[in-house]
């Protein structure tokens, strides 16, 4: 296979100056004494990029994925290592950048296309298709300061799709826009992607990169921390995020409610089981989950119910039940115990979840309660998106006119 | 958790790197057709982006991005004069009305004596502007255009060219303002040496383009230099042969002096090793054409305008400014790559 894009041990360096002495009699003033931090923003990044690829680039703010992008596209030139680029690449980093308020959309279009790398006989071909494209026909010969945000964008993006690159690189800027053209933004990149062009593609979400990319690279503090499929590298990306606590913001209200439970009963340390326990952090959607609560009974519970919760990252309830809703009235004599919670089918389709567990007597006194007792990450290796994972057939029924 | 525990666990666990398998099958058929159209849409050019680039690359990456500079122009035009109501006029307004102050003063409080004094500027006027705005605009081009340099990869050299370009389009609304003059004051200029005036405008184009791009990359290190090149340009003027005569001052007040030695008669080439006073005395000699001329305050005596330079002094004088300028073109050139690579952090 080609290799369209070849990074090759690139690093990038910045040097983060405490102050800034940009005038000659700062400069002279300061000479040889400008205090800096030197802050590698990439460090030995490299991977390859196949013809016809579409390859993501994930990881968290300050990860180095806009840098990256810069090096690949020519903006930084990389300190040190190499970019290999084949064929005209076009670099969408930002929507519009380099249109002129003054001029007119017509004006600008010409402008930023060749901008762009696109010569002026081309432009004039397409020039239809993309004000089409913009939906911008009424506007076209009005002065672009008097655009709006939305209209901005959209010729932004419609020039930059019109470029005909071999390489395409976008940043995060598919996330502008209203709904209806972000869909008509991805059917092109589809269209891209089908012509045999090579896309690099920087997102915060998950969710694109799973519905675009073939494969996907997972930067974290300037280095690769892994090159994978798609869905890999997602989990991949749900890892760093969990490692680094970014994603645990959920569990405040928890520590308080447990303070204030009376304790009769304690919950110990809770073990998630799945068919792939040992082998792999994480489970296919449809498999089967087993939560086992172990426990401690201070004093003997005559009627003891057993709550289990399921939260997703961003705190909403997936999921709650308990035993008495399941009929079962268990009694918790002196000693310890344990309740095995099983789901044999988890139809959960992507993302990372919090167990909740939750000890009360009949009554509903809490006798213990662990809000985030537990964790389980569920990857989907398939293209579809969103949170459950649902059967899903379809047919196509056609008729023959007579 | 404290930082310092916080960082130690992160990199405690940051793990090589690891090339997971996928359990899913990687559909490489898609991607086996996707490279086949990709190889179908013919050979491709390959880019290398590292430190350093070299001047072979630069200027085929300049020559591709020709077009760019053409709606850089037009750009850099439009937008001067978008919202005046005048528009493009006050290119032609600006040195006439520079003109019409110089002229008063030199011809009725500090008379000098040059017969018809307005060609003999004018003509220097055309070139000193010309270069004047070319420099000034070329200098804050990268600086001034931030946006794009931050966002768009391309030649940024360019620029700086398009500065220069909008500058030659200034000076041809200004030569029509200069073609109305000879035609109103009735002023013949020296038709067989006409060919020598596009040789003239290239030595300072390109002397021009030279200065623009390293002062560009320059700027954008140095924000003094924009401030420093206005002031620096102020004295460059009266070093060309514009409101005085070269041979009535410049060259018998030469001949007085010796420098470390040299002899008066000797270094004139000092003058001449201004790269704009050739082409300008180019412009004169066409335009103004007056080779014996008569003082025009009493007591009216002779007056050696110009210098008594043949046709070949003017062809090789400004062939050498246009090959010295290239040099330093090519020169600029390097340099601005050098200096290229941190522009998106610098601005």
């Amino acid at each position: 296979m080609i290799t369209a894009v070849d990074v090759v041990d690139v690093s990038k360096r910045f040097r983060l100056y405490r102050a800034k002495y940009q005038s000659l009699k700062e400069r002279v003033l300061h000479a040889g004494n400008n205090p800096h931090e030197d802050f590698w923003a990439l460090r030995d990044v490299s991977f390859g990029v196949a013809e016809g690829e579409t390859v993501g680039i994930l990881g968290r703010n300050g990860s180095g994925k806009s840098t990256l992008l810069k090096c690949v596209s020519g903006i930084l030139q990389p300190t040190g290592g190499k970019v290999v680029v084949r064929g005209q690449l076009a670099a969408l980093l930002e929507l519009g950048a380099g249109f002129q308020p003054d001029l007119t959309g017509r004006e600008n279009i010409y402008l930023n296309a060749s901008l762009l790398g696109l010569n002026t006989k081309e432009v004039e071909r397409r020039f239809d298709e993309i004000v089409a494209f913009a939906e911008l026909e009424q506007f076209i010969d009005n002065q672009v300061r008097f655009y709006s945000s939305g209209m901005y964008v959209r010729l932004g993006f419609a020039v930059a799709v019109n470029v005909d690159p071999d390489v395409l690189v976008v940043d995060e800027v598919l996330a502008v826009g209203d709904e209806n053209f972000q869909r008509k933004c991805l059917a092109r990149i589809k269209e891209f992607q089908d012509d045999g062009r090579t896309i690099l593609f920087v997102t915060h979400s998950p969710e694109l990169v799973r519905q675009v990319c073939d494969r996907a690279v997972v930067l974290d503090g300037g280095r690769v921390v892994g090159i994978a499929e798609a869905a890999e590298a997602i989990h991949l990306y749900h890892e760093r995020l969990l490692q680094l606590g970014a994603m645990a913001e959920v569990g405040v209200e928890a520590e308080a409610t447990v303070q204030s439970a009376s304790r009769r009963v304690r919950l110990g340390e809770v073990v998630v089981e799945h068919p792939g326990s040992g082998s792999r952090p994480y489970l296919l959607p449809g498999e089967w989950l087993t939560v086992q609560v172990p426990f401690e009974a201070v004093e003997s519970i005559p009627e003891v119910i057993f709550a289990i919760t399921l939260r997703s990252t961003n705190g909403d309830v997936v999921f709650s039940s308990n035993t008495e809703e399941l009929g079962q009235h268990l009694e918790a004599p002196v000693g310890t115990g344990r309740v095995d919670f099983t789901f044999d089918r988890v139809p959960l389709l992507e993302g990372a979840f919090d167990i909740g567990i939750a000890a009360t007597d009949k009554r509903g006194v809490v006798l213990d309660v662990a809000d985030q007792a537990a964790r389980f990450e569920v990857m989907n290796p398939g293209h579809a998106t969103g949170m459950l994972a649902l059967d899903l057939r379809a047919e196509m029924r056609s008729s023959i006119l007579g | 958790m404290s930082e310092a525990q916080a960082t130690a666990t992160a990199e405690e666990r940051a793990p090589g790197v690891v090339e997971l398998k996928s359990e899913t099958a990687a559909l490489p058929e898609t991607l086996r057709v996707r490279a086949e159209r990709a190889a179908a849409r013919g050979p491709k050019p390959t880019r290398v982006v590292a430190a350093r680039g070299n001047l072979r690359l630069r200027l085929i990456e300049l020559w591709r991005a020709r077009e760019l500079l053409n709606f850089l122009v037009r750009k850099e035009i439009k937008v001067k004069y978008k919202n005046s109501f005048l528009g493009f006029l006050w290119s032609m307004l600006n040195p006439a009305l520079t003109l019409a102050v110089f002229y008063v003063i030199f011809t009725f409080f500090l008379p000098n004596g040059i017969p018809s004094f307005v060609i003999y500027m004018f003509s220097a006027f055309l070139l000193w502007n010309l270069f004047q705005t070319s420099v000034i605009f070329g200098t804050t081009s990268v600086v001034g255009n931030a946006g794009i340099v931050k966002k768009v990869a391309f030649p940024r050299e360019i620029l700086a060219l398009a500065a220069v370009g909008a500058s030659v389009v200034f000076f041809l609304f200004q030569a029509i303002v200069m073609v109305g003059f000879l035609v109103g004051f009735r002023h013949v200029p020296d038709w067989p040496l006409l060919w020598l005036l596009p040789l003239a405008l290239v030595a300072i184009v390109v002397f021009a383009a030279a200065l623009s791009v390293f002062l560009s990359a320059v700027n954008v290190y140095l924000r003094d230099t924009q401030h420093l090149v206005e002031v620096l340009l102020m004295a460059w003027f009266w070093a060309v042969p514009g409101i005085y005569a070269f041979s009535g001052r410049v060259h018998t007040g030469l001949v007085k002096h010796t420098l470390f030695g040299i002899p008066g008669t000797h270094l004139i080439w000092l003058y001449f090793a201004n790269p704009l006073t050739p082409p300008v005395m180019t412009f004169q000699r066409v335009l103004y054409n007056i080779t014996h001329a008569h003082s025009t305050v009493a007591p009216h005596g002779p007056l050696q305008v110009m210098s008594g330079y043949g046709t070949m002094w003017y062809l090789s004088s400004d062939l050498i400014v246009i090959g010295v300028s290239l040099a330093l073109l090519l020169l600029a050139l390097v340099v601005f790559g050098r200096l290229e690579g941190n522009f998106a952090e610098e601005l």
